[in-house]
């Protein structure tokens, strides 16, 4: 009591690839709600959020290996099945990297300078910025596919993914900004304090650049 | 002839057990890609696949059927004893209907139409001696059998390249499908139309010169596709469901086009495989009957009518389920993919009906979806389970040749 017709229909990676975007941006969006409850000290708020993250982490991995065991290499698709496991591994970074950004504020009590606390959340805002607009662009993915990557709609994401860029630019000038202030400030503040500061500034910056990547990953598939 | 009431109260109740079977399954499997892309409701695709496969049986079914009662045997090697001609036939419908019970329940992907000719060149080929068959026309279709999903899959390429063009990579999708999609309906139609008046209905009496016959499939065409355009124009975008994917409105104008082409589908799995069952049991009849093996008698139109009785109520019995069940799998399979490959299978059928060959249609379907795919059409397919279907009939031809030639020695001696 099988049906060949629908055997033979493979499930689309495009809608478990949204949700997976979904899943490890959501993670990324609760960063500045934990860098905020930590410069307020509120310790049991920073352990509750870097859980959260942390499950949203184990769920987009659970996720990467589902989409990964329902990609056989049998599978015939409109765009090579490497590029899609790639862009599926870009993806999961964005949630990798925001589980290892709260693992170290709450492991170190970590708390941003006053004199550089606008830049840094005008900073992560950005970067969030650029995060959301990756996953408008995986959203557009059915749309790719209902079009064949061709017309009208190769052009929509191929603006989404200059935008993207633009974010991201702006996102490296921000952080050289960070960083030129925080070199003034060396001096007044504990050596090591110091070093993760800078390492914390790279890793949200790792946010918008790993977003960048993804349409990076996009614009590969429309290209073939 | 001696047991003449029996095998013809024997031939019906196999042949109907076969029909059944082709309706319980095969149906389903027609019928798939319209329920799996939710262009229609259960409900809808049994009464369509009800009312077309009895209307492809009746009208367009002959030409096949004859090509199984009498085109693969020759008539001269056994006018001495036409009873073995009764015994093969039947022992081909009871080993194709017990194949196929075996293979569904097993979950394999097999043909009826393979298995029926399997059966049937098994048994003449044990039973009477290798002489006795026409070998060009079994060659012909295996042939055929290679060929038409091949053609299905190019016309699927290319019907679905033309709604790339005309409409889905435009700036206004919704407004040129609303305007090109009457004219995908208008070809289905005509189609379909023509290639039955010209090879089917001579079997009912219905003759017809070409200016008629053209004159008709137009005027059919242009009926259903004012038909269809009227139900279009009453789709009116949905803001909220577009939010989420652009194209939601369009595949609603692809879905009235879906339920043309599952109609069409419909009726060409009926026009070519209602003779699996009827043909085996018409030449029962004829030759019971007659006591010799006429080569020209003709094919009597309620033996149609019977096949497609048996595959109305094996779809109503048993289909239903198998039907059900395909609609609650998720197949990814939109309307603007599902028409293309719908209409490019059951016109590739119906024109092999006509031409009278015993094709596949599930093969046809597949090779249809194969060519929607190549033109970047499906977002996955398996090739792991396309490799299974294709590769199943080498399988099928021995397993009912195997099957209808022991039943043949079981009938020669009980009846012989």
């Amino acid at each position: 009591m099988t049906n060949f017709i629908s055997q033979m229909l493979g499930r689309s990676p495009v809608e478990p690839l949204q949700e997976h975007i979904k899943v490890a941006c959501k993670a990324a969006f609760l960063l500045p709600d934990l860098f905020a409850a930590a410069n307020l000290n509120d310790w049991v708020k920073v352990n509750k959020i870097t859980q959260e993250i942390r499950d949203l982490e184990n769920l987009a991995d659970d996720m990467k290996m589902d989409i990964r065991s329902n990609m056989p290499k049998s599978l015939f698709m409109p765009v090579p099945r490497q590029d899609l496991l790639e862009l599926l591994l870009v993806q999961d970074k964005v949630a990798n990297i925001s589980k290892q950004i709260a693992g170290m504020v709450r492991l170190r009590k970590m708390q941003i300078p006053d004199a550089l606390i606008d830049s840094f959340n005008a900073f992560v805002n950005r970067c969030m910025q650029a995060a959301k607009k990756a996953k408008h662009s995986v959203y557009e993915l059915d749309e790719l596919y209902a079009t064949g990557f061709r017309g009208v709609e190769v052009q929509t994401v191929e603006k989404m993914i200059a935008k993207l860029g633009s974010i991201e630019t702006e996102t490296d000038n921000q952080q050289t900004d960070i960083q030129e202030k925080l070199f003034l400030m060396e001096q007044e503040l504990p050596p090591i304090e110091v070093m993760f500061l800078y390492r914390l500034i790279d890793m949200v910056g790792g946010i918008a650049d790993y977003a960048e990547r993804i349409g990076r990953r996009l614009e590969i598939l429309l290209a073939k | 002839m001696e047991y003449q009431m029996t095998y013809i109260v024997l031939a019906a109740i196999f042949g109907g057990f076969m029909a059944w079977g082709i309706g319980a399954n095969d149906v389903a499997n027609a019928m798939a890609t319209s329920v799996g892309s939710k262009a229609i409701t259960i409900k809808q695709a049994i009464i369509i696949a009800a009312i077309f496969e009895f209307a492809g049986a009746v009208l367009a079914g002959g030409a096949v059927t004859s090509t199984i009662r009498k085109g693969i045997i020759t008539a001269d090697s056994i006018n001495s004893q036409p009873e073995l001609l009764i015994f093969g036939m039947l022992s081909s419908l009871l080993a194709a209907g017990i194949w196929l019970l075996i293979a569904s329940r097993r979950g394999w992907p097999v043909s009826t139409t393979h298995s029926v000719i399997g059966a049937v060149v098994g048994f003449a080929a044990v039973g009477i001696g290798t002489e006795a068959i026409q070998w060009s026309k079994v060659v012909d279709i295996v042939l055929s059998w290679v060929v038409t999903p091949v053609i299905a899959g190019i016309l699927a390429y290319f019907i679905f390249q033309s709604v790339h063009h005309l409409i889905l990579k435009q700036k206004d999708p919704l407004s040129r499908a609303k305007r090109y999609v009457p004219f995908y309906m208008f070809i289905t139609a005509f189609v379909l139309t023509l290639v039955t008046i010209k090879k089917g209905l001579k079997h009912i009496g219905l003759h017809l010169t070409d200016v008629e016959a053209y004159g008709l499939a137009v005027l059919f065409g242009i009926v259903v596709a004012v038909i269809g355009a009227f139900f279009i124009n009453r789709i009116k975008p949905n803001k909220e469901k577009e939010k989420r994917f652009h194209f939601y409105t369009v595949e609603r104008v692809f879905a009235v086009l879906m339920v043309i082409t599952a109609s069409g589908l419909a009726f060409a799995h009926g026009s070519n495989d209602v003779a699996n069952a009827v043909g085996p049991l018409a030449a029962v009849i004829s030759t019971a009957k007659s006591g010799v093996v006429a080569a020209n008698s003709s094919l009597e139109t309620w033996v149609l009518m019977l096949g497609a009785v048996g595959i109305v109520i094996g779809l109503a019995t048993y289909g239903v389920r198998v039907i059900r069940t395909v609609g609650q799998k998720i197949t990814h399979l939109t309307p603007s993919r599902g028409f293309a490959a719908e209409l490019a299978a059951s016109t590739t059928i119906v024109v092999a009906s006509g031409t009278g060959m015993p094709i596949s249609t599930t093969q046809t379907l597949v090779g249809a979806v194969l060519g929607v795919g190549m033109a970047r059409g499906i977002s996955a397919i398996d090739l792991k389970v396309v490799r299974n279907i294709f590769a199943s009939w080498v399988v099928t031809i021995p397993a009912g040749a195997a099957l209808s030639i022991i039943f043949f020695f079981i009938f020669r001696f009980i009846f012989g």
